[in-house]
């Protein structure tokens, strides 16, 4: 299948995705800010589809939206990203408002699919380059807020104490989710962004107790599911994003059985 | 100089004045237990001392230097725990992670901070604990654990908030033992509060009592009594003593005992 020249562009972009959503959606877990992910995505949808129907890139608009909103979410606090109602509210108004979009841009129903369960196939040599170059960008950032996140957000009262910038490692942290959201759209779809940055992190916290390795197991996860996707869908002619989710959901179930053999 | 010093201290929280013009001082190489009803300011008191909330009025200094955030001369182990305790995490990982956790940028776990950490596990017998995961302690052991993080950097004031909270009574000992252990090896001063002042009573060195917007402190003798208490709680307070156990009470209710058992009701639904 590496003959086309398409399978090999939609193998490393979904890789570059992967590697980054696994990495970030670990610490989605850890802090229980899922939902807030969730919801960035719809947000995304929202911006995607309004930059098309004012003619502009609709990637451009995916990740400006996301950025911003997640950007907010930190500065309004960690209690707004952990408060479903909230949260649920933005994301129901954001999708509802993508529709509306959608409505108004005439060739919606291909665009509509694409951007709500994704295109990976349709990936061109520019869009990779964007993603690759985002993803390194988003995991050196990641890394460089590693400490001062995992301290926060394991112990927020004593690391508050201890002078580290809560609101700040806030921001950071869901702007880097944001990135990772915009990308992952693009492989599985806005809708299901979840299978990428939460079904690996799951997963990898089933599998190890310690932090690190944790981290690595769940980027690794979201890297075989998304390949495996790939593969599957190439064999079946079946859409990647359903083999992609498939995979997540049988290795999560899988994990949920790991602690007891671990011990 | 003071280990911390509260001057005319004027806190408020929220719209409620929880110190209203309280004044006291704690001295070096002082185990004090601090103690008052539910909501009387023990934990906005311990976060005013670390600089997470500011003085309305008054003055407050931290061994000579106004209260700051982050100031390494004090270490603090919060009532509030985190989500630490729901993870499968080792020790080590988790004091490892207070240890590096105010730097930005890209760090390793240098020998010297494997040091610092192997000092503060040590200091709280809890060395031989590390290695398992979190879940798997008892809650005394994970209380020790979780204790080490206030010693890290070496700080000259402790201040721990409320660290008997949900152990049985053998393990309360355990950790008043630690503390006292740690104000004879270290010479620091611990600020220790609690529901209840008999776990600690033959320990600790004075007692704070904190009520009413006011703080008294002073030896057990002299501010457990019931005209002292009376004006903290607001409310007619006799105190009992049987043998070497001191006994909070108003009217046929027993206090201290009545506040912990509501807490640990709470608890259950949360």
């Amino acid at each position: 299948m590496f003959e086309y020249d398409f399978m090999r562009t939609a193998f490393a972009a979904s890789g570059a995705a992967a590697v980054l959503a696994g990495a970030v959606g670990y610490f989605l877990v850890l802090r229980g800010q899922t939902f807030a992910g969730h919801a960035l995505s719809h947000v995304g949808f929202t911006g995607a589809a309004g930059a098309a129907l004012f003619g502009l890139s609709p990637v451009a608009g995916m990740l400006g939206f996301t950025l911003l909103a997640g950007v907010g979410m930190g500065f309004f606090g960690e209690k707004l990203a952990e408060r479903d109602v909230a949260v649920g509210m933005v994301l129901s108004l954001a999708l509802g408002l993508g529709l509306l979009f959608l409505h108004f841009y005439t060739s919606a129903a291909t665009q509509a699919t694409a951007l709500l369960f994704g295109n990976v196939l349709g990936v061109d040599r520019t869009a990779l380059l964007i993603l690759v170059a985002l993803s390194a960008g988003s995991l050196l950032a990641l890394a460089a807020i590693y400490r001062p996140l995992v301290f926060a957000t394991l112990q927020g009262d004593l690391a508050e104490a201890r002078g580290v910038p809560i609101r700040l490692v806030s921001v950071l942290f869901l702007a880097v989710v944001a990135l990772a959201v915009a990308e992952s759209a693009q492989i599985v779809g806005v809708l299901l962004v979840f299978t990428l940055m939460v079904g690996p992190a799951a997963s990898a916290q089933n599998f190890t107790r310690r932090l690190a390795p944790g981290v690595l197991v769940s980027a690794a996860l979201a890297l075989a599911q998304a390949w495996g996707g790939l593969t599957l869908a190439y064999q079946t002619d079946w859409p990647t994003s359903f083999w992609i989710t498939a995979l997540s959901g049988a290795v999560y179930l899988m994990s949920l059985g790991a602690p007891r053999l671990a011990r | 100089m003071s280990a911390l010093s509260f001057d005319n201290v004027v806190l408020r929280l929220g719209g409620r004045t929880i110190l209203d013009g309280a004044s006291f001082a704690v001295e070096e190489g002082e185990f004090i237990g601090v103690l008052g009803a539910n909501g009387a300011g023990k934990t906005t008191m311990m976060r005013a001392a670390l600089g997470l909330i500011a003085a309305t009025s008054g003055r407050i200094d931290v061994l000579g230097k106004p209260a700051a955030r982050g100031a390494p001369s004090v270490g603090y182990m919060p009532q509030n725990r985190g989500a630490v305790g729901g993870l499968r995490l080792t020790g080590h990982d988790i004091v490892v992670s207070a240890a590096m956790g105010a730097r930005f940028g890209f760090h390793r776990v240098t020998r010297e901070v494997r040091a610092e950490v192997g000092r503060v596990l040590e200091l709280v017998g809890a060395s031989g604990l590390a290695a398992r995961p979190l879940d798997e302690l008892s809650g005394g052991e994970r209380q020790r654990l979780l204790l080490s993080q206030a010693l890290l950097g070496g700080p000259r004031l402790l201040l721990l908030d409320e660290p008997l909270i949900s152990l049985d009574p053998a393990h309360q000992a355990g950790v008043v033992e630690i503390a006292r252990r740690l104000r004879d090896e270290l010479g620091i001063a611990i600020l220790f509060s609690a529901h209840e002042l008999n776990p600690l009573v033959n320990a600790i060195d004075r007692v704070l009592y904190l009520g009413a917007g006011a703080a008294v402190i002073g030896k057990v003798d002299e501010v457990v009594t019931g005209p002292v208490l009376s004006r903290l709680y607001g409310a007619d307070i006799e105190v009992v003593r049987v043998k070497n156990r001191i006994f909070v009470m108003a009217g046929e209710v027993e206090l201290e005992r009545d506040a912990h058992r509501h807490e640990d009701h709470a608890h259950a639904h949360v």
